[in-house]
């Protein structure tokens, strides 16, 4: 070969043409802005988890637990704190109420104890707030919930029986995440004032925290590891900056790689741009590459050169799309900002961008062989005889090729996630959703060419003949467009189904009010105050904290066993293991009767009471995850009272209903008489109304929590939301690369087209019949595309509610339509636009270039 | 019939001016059968569309069947043309994912109506009659090319404008195609413009004009 000529051929070729392989670098600079900016994103977020670190524990260690750190942990805490200093918070939930303007609120309280945090700081407004809250009975709260109560500062707010002065507002929270404030605005008072609000009652749940400033020269981390089985055995959790770190920067990484995925597929389908863009180019250029052919350029120097110039201009789309990446990377902070417990600076990667011009290149390159490998087998007779028949049979290169693109896809997949069986799923659900596609298209040209009745008007039967014709783009724009409606279907489907699923108080009688922590001798009263008012409330629910002691005589800490299975308590949030189902606090009641929400699965509902054990009914998946069943034996640890139980029952609860739903329920006379709270389930229509029910309830039992589950439903769909806003920015990527491809597709037949618009203009169609040529075919095409892509993504997002979020499945048939319909008229549109040459050259310009 | 007025047509070729007609006037009564010949490039073709109204001239103007075609929209003429005007052309230009029998009905569908006979009765004319269902790339170049004649039939023109309809035709192939176009000239009286630089071709029609560097160099009858 000779590398100059191939050179030089190939920039000549680029300087008379690039324009038309600007399909080829748009797709390309999408599909690479898109992976670009999420890595780079990806990069700054591990930096700034880092470098915030400390900031986000505020300590170098911390313990916590749902009971009060006292005994062992009280003494390990001693002996940390040695040489250092600590600090103690309390967290719970509890009604915020500002009598000068009657507003209440949940809100979530935090009594501080010491000079909490000790690294990073709580920015409050005025400044000195923070610093002089221990100074009296003072509260700082969030802005929102002034705006909320309508308060301002040096108003009186009323939690329980104490009453506190707003000193001033919290502005920044080192490492809370913002979506927390979504279940109620966060309130910061004196550790020494919570006594005073008596809201700590039998049966609140609260969290009691300690944090340690170690001496310098201690390693947190050893500490950490040292003390934590035994902390563990007494529930409580130990946590280091170190592990905080990492378990962060993990769950951060999961969050980043799937959109990264999102990006690559975005960058995949810019992949079929770039070889829909080369099929049409190279067709243009047969005629010239038959003429260098016959001159004495060999086939390989051809195909050199025609590489090269891909490959250029697939560089030129990564280098655009590495910009554009870096102006997208800006954005990703601000809409991921609710989940992100620390600040993100934008800064350059240099990572994210090699990775992003490399996989662009190789994007293209790859992509590009299929189309290139035809140009290796065009005929110097070509050039002489127009007629010319291209080489039949198959090119034994066509399956390497194939086969170099699925391991590229892999491999670039297993470089985005760090996991090879993650790429090979990943692949193998790209290929599958591409396999059904491209049957599909298949499909339809098949059914069109045979079935298309006669008696359609001709343009409609022209239109539709086109989906067959020789050189036809269906397989390509059905893939293609089939591919960003399946994306996006799926993302709606499974965020309509999680948010329906949270949809509650729908039905007429369903509670919207529910009354937490009622003290025993507050039930009489509080249902009396309800039946003033005219509310219809249910009976009161007993709720008894409670703890596995031993499932069949083993005690749970045995049955667990091992230390290793243990360490997922470092998990922020915990991880739902078995550990766990024996570990967990139970909130179990008791009652004669099943309620509307749960059916018996197995077993019988109570017999007459007789001596023994006494019996339990366990929840169906519960059971599963204790590997209980009819007949085993639980003991539980009732406030220190042991308990034994046998199982008589296992119900199936409908979690999605609103109702008092238990995992264990007791039969009657067995817990009466151990320590437990109520709560109370309410309906008020009229949102006013709910306002000042609250408002009563909250001035008469000042720590009688109330949830207003309107509010709360708002605040989960705004969660959801956010949530589905990220991962839909990504994904219009892909949309937008498949509008491309959907251009670069439409160039495929367009010269083809354009003739055929003037011969049937010179026949005598006007430009009305012939612009409807062109819509019947982009109908079909979108319809078809919708239709498949929609089709697929119900399944998906079932498989995803049914396996995942195992919960029901429902499919919102007039969005789901609407949604097809739009991907339908969207396509028609740019196809007729992309034909308008067709309409626009005078017939006799077309006729004469024959 | 068809008149020609004083037409001329330029184009900008590398930002010169390139006139290809200058000052073409001519008549042909109804039913004529005129052949327009000359060496490639003295505007043959272009001369046609003009006179066809598939593009508009720089000067002069067309009058077809007693219509100006210079007062006419690009649309209006596409009218006229369904109703009034046939055409063939040396590469026969059929659509590819129609059958013989569709391409023939194509100029009828376009003005509404079905043509499913009459298209069937233009085959057989053409002696196609049991190809019908075929579609072009199974049938040979002559057969294509009688094809296209049932089509330029079918919506019964007053006028056929025929580009080197036997160009891409074997001698013999390309001789039952006039022959064809004879017949039919005949039976229906339809006005015949031929555009060729075959001279045994254009001496099968009455009369012949002879173009050279866009301007008429002679024009005689047979």
């Amino acid at each position: 070969m000779t590398p100059g000529f191939v050179i030089r051929l190939a920039a000549r070729e680029t300087r008379a043409a690039w324009r038309r392989l600007l399909v080829l670098t748009a797709s390309v600079a999408v599909g690479t802005g898109a992976l670009v900016a999420i890595n780079a994103f990806s990069d700054n977020l591990r930096g700034s988890v880092r470098d915030q670190a400390r900031a986000l524990l505020g300590a170098d260690l911390s313990l916590s637990s749902r009971k009060p750190l006292e005994g062992h942990a009280a003494a390990v805490l001693d002996t940390l704190a040695e040489g250092g200093r600590t600090a103690r918070t309390v967290n719970f939930a509890g009604m915020a109420y500002v009598p000068r303007t009657t507003g209440t609120r949940l809100v979530q309280v935090t009594a501080v104890e010491g000079d909490f945090p000790f690294y990073g700081e709580i920015t409050t407004e005025p400044r000195s707030a923070w610093k002089d809250l221990h100074g009296g009975p003072r509260v700082v709260v969030e802005p929102a919930l002034l705006t909320q109560l309508d308060a301002r500062l040096g108003d009186t707010l009323a939690l329980g029986e104490g009453r506190f002065v707003i000193t001033g507002t919290v502005t920044g929270i080192p490492g809370d995440v913002g979506v927390r404030a979504a279940f109620g605005a966060r309130v910061f008072i004196p550790a020494a004032t919570l006594e005073s609000t008596k809201l700590l009652g039998f049966g609140s749940r609260a969290e009691y925290a300690a944090f340690v400033q170690l001496p310098a020269g201690r390693d947190a981390q050893a500490l950490a590891k040292q003390y934590r089985p035994r902390l563990r055995a007494d529930r409580v959790r130990i946590r280091s900056v170190e592990e905080d770190r990492d378990n962060l920067s993990e769950t951060l990484g999961r969050l980043t790689d799937y959109l990264g995925l999102v990006a690559l597929i975005a960058l995949l389908l810019g992949g079929l741009g770039v070889a829909s863009a080369v099929t049409v180019f190279i067709r243009r250029k047969l005629g010239a590459i038959a003429a260098l052919r016959c001159i004495g350029a060999t086939s390989r120097q051809v195909f050199a050169a025609y590489l090269l110039q891909s490959a250029a201009m697939g560089l030129l789309g990564s280098v655009i799309g590495v910009v554009l990446g870096l102006a997208i990377q800006r954005l990703l902070p601000g809409l991921l900002q609710q989940f992100l417990p620390v600040t993100v600076t934008p800064s350059i990667s240099w990572r994210a961008i090699v990775l992003g011009l490399g996989t662009g290149l190789w994007v293209s390159v790859v992509f590009a062989l299929i189309p290139l490998l035809g140009v290796r087998r065009v005929s110097p007779l070509a050039a002489i005889r127009r007629d010319y028949e291209p080489a039949r049979g198959r090119d034994p290169l066509v399956l390497p090729v194939l086969v170099l693109l699925a391991a590229s896809v892999v491999a670039l997949a297993a470089l985005q996630v760090g996991s090879w069986t993650s790429a090979l799923a990943f692949t193998g659900g790209i290929g599958g959703a591409l396999l059904v596609l491209w049957l599909a298209s298949w499909a339809l040209a098949r059914a069109v060419r045979r079935w298309t009745p006669a008696r359609w008007p001709y343009v409609w039967r022209q239109g539709l003949a086109n989906l067959h014709r020789p050189a036809n783009q269906t397989v390509t724009v059905v893939l293609s467009l089939g591919f960003g409606a399946f994306l996006l279907t799926t993302l709606f489907l499974v965020q309509h189904n999680l948010l329906r699923q949270l949809t509650l108080g729908g039905g007429a009688a369903r509670p919207n009010l529910v009354f937490f922590d009622i003290q025993p001798d507050q039930r009489g009263p509080l249902v009396e105050l309800l039946r003033e008012q005219g509310v219809d409330g249910s009976a009161p629910v007993p709720i008894v904290p409670m703890r596995i002691n031993a499932v069949n005589g083993r005690p749970v800490l045995r049955v667990t066993g091992d230390s290793a299975e243990w360490a997922t308590d470092s998990t922020p949030g915990g991880g739902r293991n078995s550990g766990w189902a024996f570990r967990r606090e139970y909130r179990s009641t008791y009652r004669d009767s099943l309620v509307g929400s749960e059916k018996l699965v197995a077993g019988k509902w109570w017999e007459p009471r007789t001596d023994g054990p006494g019996a339990i009914s366990v929840e169906v998946g519960l059971a599963s995850e204790l590997d209980v069943t009819i007949g085993d034996t639980i003991t539980w640890d009732v406030q220190g009272v042991l308990l034994p139980t046998v199982v008589r029952s296992i119900r199936e609860v409908d979690w999605a209903r609103f109702d008092t739903n238990f995992f264990v329920v007791f039969e009657p006379g067995l817990l009466e008489q151990a320590p437990q709270s109520f709560v109370i389930l309410g309906r008020v229509d009229d949102p006013a109304a709910r306002g000042r029910l609250q408002r009563t309830v909250v001035e008469r039992f000042g720590n009688v929590t109330t949830v207003d589950l309107a509010t709360l439903q708002g605040a989960v769909e705004n969660l959801v939301d956010q949530v589905t806003l990220a991962i839909r920015f990504m994904a219009a990527f892909s949309l937008l690369t498949g509008a491309l491809v959907l251009v670069g597709a439409v160039a495929t037949s367009r010269f083809q087209r354009i003739r055929e618009g003037a011969l049937l203009r010179t026949l005598g169609a006007t430009r009305r019949q012939v612009l409807r040529v062109v819509l019947a075919e982009y109908l079909a095409l979108g319809g078809l595309a919708a239709i498949v892509g929609v089709g697929l993504a119900i399944l998906a997002a079932w498989a995803i509610a049914t396996w995942v979020f195992e919960g029901p499945f429902a499919v919102p048939v007039p969005a789901v339509t609407l949604l097809a319909f739009l991907v339908t008229a969207g396509t028609a549109l740019l196809g007729a636009l992309n034909s308008r040459d067709v309409l626009r050259l005078p017939p006799l310009q077309v006729l004469r270039e024959e | 019939m068809l008149r020609a007025e004083g037409l001329t047509q330029s184009y900008l070729s590398g930002g010169r001016e390139l006139t290809v007609l200058n000052d073409i006037s001519f008549a042909l009564e109804q039913g004529g059968f005129l052949s327009i010949v000359g060496p490639s490039g003295s505007g043959k073709t272009t001369l046609l569309g003009l006179l066809a109204g598939l593009d508009r001239a720089r000067a002069g103007r067309v009058v077809l069947d007693d219509v100006d075609l210079s007062a006419l929209s690009e649309d209006e003429r596409a009218r006229l043309r369904a109703e009034r005007v046939g055409f063939v052309f040396q590469a026969f230009q059929l659509i590819p994912t129609l059958t013989a029998r569709e391409n023939v009905q194509v100029p009828l569908e376009l003005t509404g109506s079905d043509g499913g006979a009459r298209a069937d009765e233009l085959l057989a004319r053409v002696g196609l009659g049991k190809r019908g269902h075929h579609y072009p790339a199974q049938l040979s170049g002559g057969e294509q090319q009688r094809v296209a004649l049932a089509r330029a039939f079918a919506n019964k023109p007053r006028i056929l404008f025929a580009d080197e309809p036997t160009g891409n035709l074997d001698s013999a192939t390309g001789e039952t195609i006039v022959q064809l176009m004879l017949e039919l000239n005949r039976d229906f009286g339809t006005t015949i413009v031929l555009v060729t630089h075959d001279l045994a071709l254009a001496a099968r029609a009455r009369r012949t004009i002879r173009l050279a560097d866009g301007r008429i160099v002679s024009d005689t009858a047979a």
